[in-house]
């Protein structure tokens, strides 16, 4: 009889589990975990924060669904592999003994490092407990201050907003999001957020976190300014948790580096969510995402060899929708968008800085193909990641306001893309292409989401887009309309509404 | 006056009575708004993590599930047995 040890209560272990379940009905599965809110919806804190949901519905199992699954679980901190042993040793000395050892504990919060953040009030959004903790914090007409970049950033900024704070959001780069968005699209969030009533402070950085009596009264920014806050609330990226591997000898990168098999390199110990960083084929490396569905699936994999029914892993297309200031936003493919200047060299230690700096002169030469984003050419901006010429640097993958990738992020995301941008778009509702020699290669749909998931088939199953190629980039062309001919009538099939 | 207005509400009554609520679980993160806004309490959630249509008799189509998701996961799909297209 086979002994399983999953460590992680993530989606990614119980993907796991129910997979390993699916095959073997007899083998004996223990879950470690030091969550003492187990198996929840990630990204549904952001739905708790703004108050569209109850924290009784995060949860997704109900006992019946646990006892079904057949699993020990104990709430416990696992502080070491022993991997000779086939042992796991947990805080308090007791071990438990695996023949299949998956590790699934995730990622958290990469820190804030100014002089102030051990005060009261100062707030991540790594888990459940955390939300909780905002919100007992978070006070109607009261000040708060939220920094940092990507989608977590904004959840905590808008959750506070909705829970009727008084939000300035401070962010380090020119414009939000440069990485992923382009600046058609940074603005049009910046605006919306605007609208809400937020105060929004770009290139600026948080310098100290002020207080009294160990609790935040406010912060001091780069320029000197000193805005009162009740409380702060930072997401400038997550760091895979990956201790335990590093300390078992496991090889790791950002993450922890799993094959198509999701093992690692220890015999009999697995990785899978968002502490994994598993090899995609179509980028020649190993890259890392830190979405729901790859999670799900790396775990579903990871289940079924563990249990013995081999099975790969492949890689899909990321993708997410989100909500950024309200709007609704599909982010598929590569969608990184080339810089219309050179990068600013940053982190000449001209001020204080939370964050480490940027290497400098990172990122190569925008691609030949892709012209520059129409109408945008005096404002300097980041380069994206260069896709290529990356070591295995750990923390130097900063862009501005993230350190790493953020929660919903995937690396893949700020890929530049060998492509032609195709885009149209008026208020709220904008389309962005990435159209490639024979497919599209990447798409950031906002507003009206009719598209999204035509477009999400389109680029997954890389359809040749030959037939309205040329018509998508001519001048001013109406891509929604031709792309929505295509779909309905191109393939012959009918289109989801 | 009125003629556009009726004609919207009845393709839309139709759509939703010849319809059933089917999930794409790749964009579903089981947040539970789905469940959260259903008014006869069916586990929509469930459904969408099990990649099945929500064939629940007592389901009334009424369309709240579909239009709170935030991420798109749920559609209406014809349960005809002939797709009559419609322009």
């Amino acid at each position: 009889m086979t002994r399983y040890l999953l460590i992680g209560t993530g989606v990614a272990a119980i993907s796991a589990l129910e997979a390993i379940r699916s095959v073997d009905e007899r083998g004996e599965v223990s879950v470690v975990s030091e969550d003492p809110h187990g198996y929840y919806s990630r990204p549904g804190l952001a739905y708790y924060l703004t108050g569209e949901l109850e924290e009784s519905l995060l949860f997704p199992y109900q006992k019946a669904d646990f006892a079904r699954l057949n699993a020990s679980f104990y709430r416990a901190r696992a502080v070491r592999i022993l991997p000779t042993e086939r042992e796991v040793e947990l805080e308090g000395g007791a071990r438990l003994p695996y023949d299949k050892l998956l590790l699934a504990t995730g990622a958290q919060a990469i820190p804030l490092n100014v002089p102030g953040a051990n005060l009261a009030g100062v707030h991540k959004l790594d888990n459940l407990s955390d939300a909780r903790a905002l919100l007992a914090r978070a006070k109607r007409g009261r000040p708060a201050l939220v920094t940092g970049g990507g989608i977590t950033a904004l959840e905590l900024a808008e959750g506070l907003a909705a829970r009727g704070m008084k939000v300035h959001y401070v962010f380090r780069s020119e414009r939000y999001w440069p990485a992923v968005l382009d600046e058609t699209e940074s603005r049009l969030i910046e605006s919306l957020l605007r609208r809400e009533g937020m105060t929004l402070y770009p290139k600026t950085e948080l310098t100290e976190i002020l207080g009294k009596n160990g609790k935040v009264t406010g912060a001091r920014l780069s320029d000197g300014k000193v805005i009162p806050a009740d409380l702060i609330a930072y997401a400038i990226g997550i760091a895979p948790r990956t201790g335990l591997a590093r300390e078992a000898g496991i090889a790791c990168e950002r993450g922890i580096l799993v094959n198509e098999r999701m093992e690692t390199s220890l015999p009999e110990i697995y990785a899978a969510g968002d502490v994994a960083q598993a090899y995609d084929p179509a980028a020649g490396k190993h890259v890392l995402d830190s979405l729901w569905t790859p999670a799900r699936e790396q775990g579903r994999v990871a289940g079924l060899n563990m249990a013995g029914q081999p099975t790969d892993y492949v890689k899909s297309i990321p993708f997410n929708v989100t909500r950024l200031a309200g709007l609704t936003v599909t982010i598929i493919g590569a969608v990184a968008v080339p810089s219309p200047l050179a990068p600013l060299p940053k982190g000449e230690g001209n001020m204080p800085s939370p964050l480490p700096p940027l290497p400098k002169g990172e990122g190569n030469a925008p691609s030949p193909l892709a012209p520059l984003p129409k109408g945008e050419g005096n404002a300097p901006s980041h380069l994206p990641p260069s896709p290529t010429g990356r070591g295995a640097g750990g923390e130097g993958r900063g862009e501005g306001d993230l350190l790493a990738i953020a929660r919903g992020d995937s690396e893949t995301w700020r890929e530049l893309p060998h492509a032609i941008i195709a885009q149209s778009g008026f208020e709220v509702n904008r389309l962005r292409l990435m159209v490639g020699e024979t497919r599209l290669l990447g798409a950031v749909v906002m507003g009206d989401q009719k598209l999204s998931a035509p477009l999400q088939k389109l680029i997954r199953d890389q359809v040749d887009i030959t037939p309205i190629r040329s018509r998508l980039l001519t001048p001013h062309a109406p891509i929604a309309d031709i792309l929505a001919e295509f779909v309905s009538i191109g393939n012959g099939k009918q289109v989801n509404r | 006056m009125f003629s556009g207005l009726f004609r919207n509400e009845r393709a839309r009554r139709e759509a939703l009575t010849a319809g059933q609520v089917t999930p794409d679980s790749s964009r579903c993160v089981q947040c539970g708004i789905c469940s959260f806004n259903c008014p006869i309490g069916i586990d929509v959630r469930r459904h969408a993590w099990l990649g099945q249509p929500v064939i629940n008799s007592r389901c009334l189509t009424c369309g709240e599930c579909v239009a709170r998701c935030p991420r798109g996961v749920l559609t209406f799909e014809r349960t005809n047995l002939f797709a009559e297209r419609r322009k």
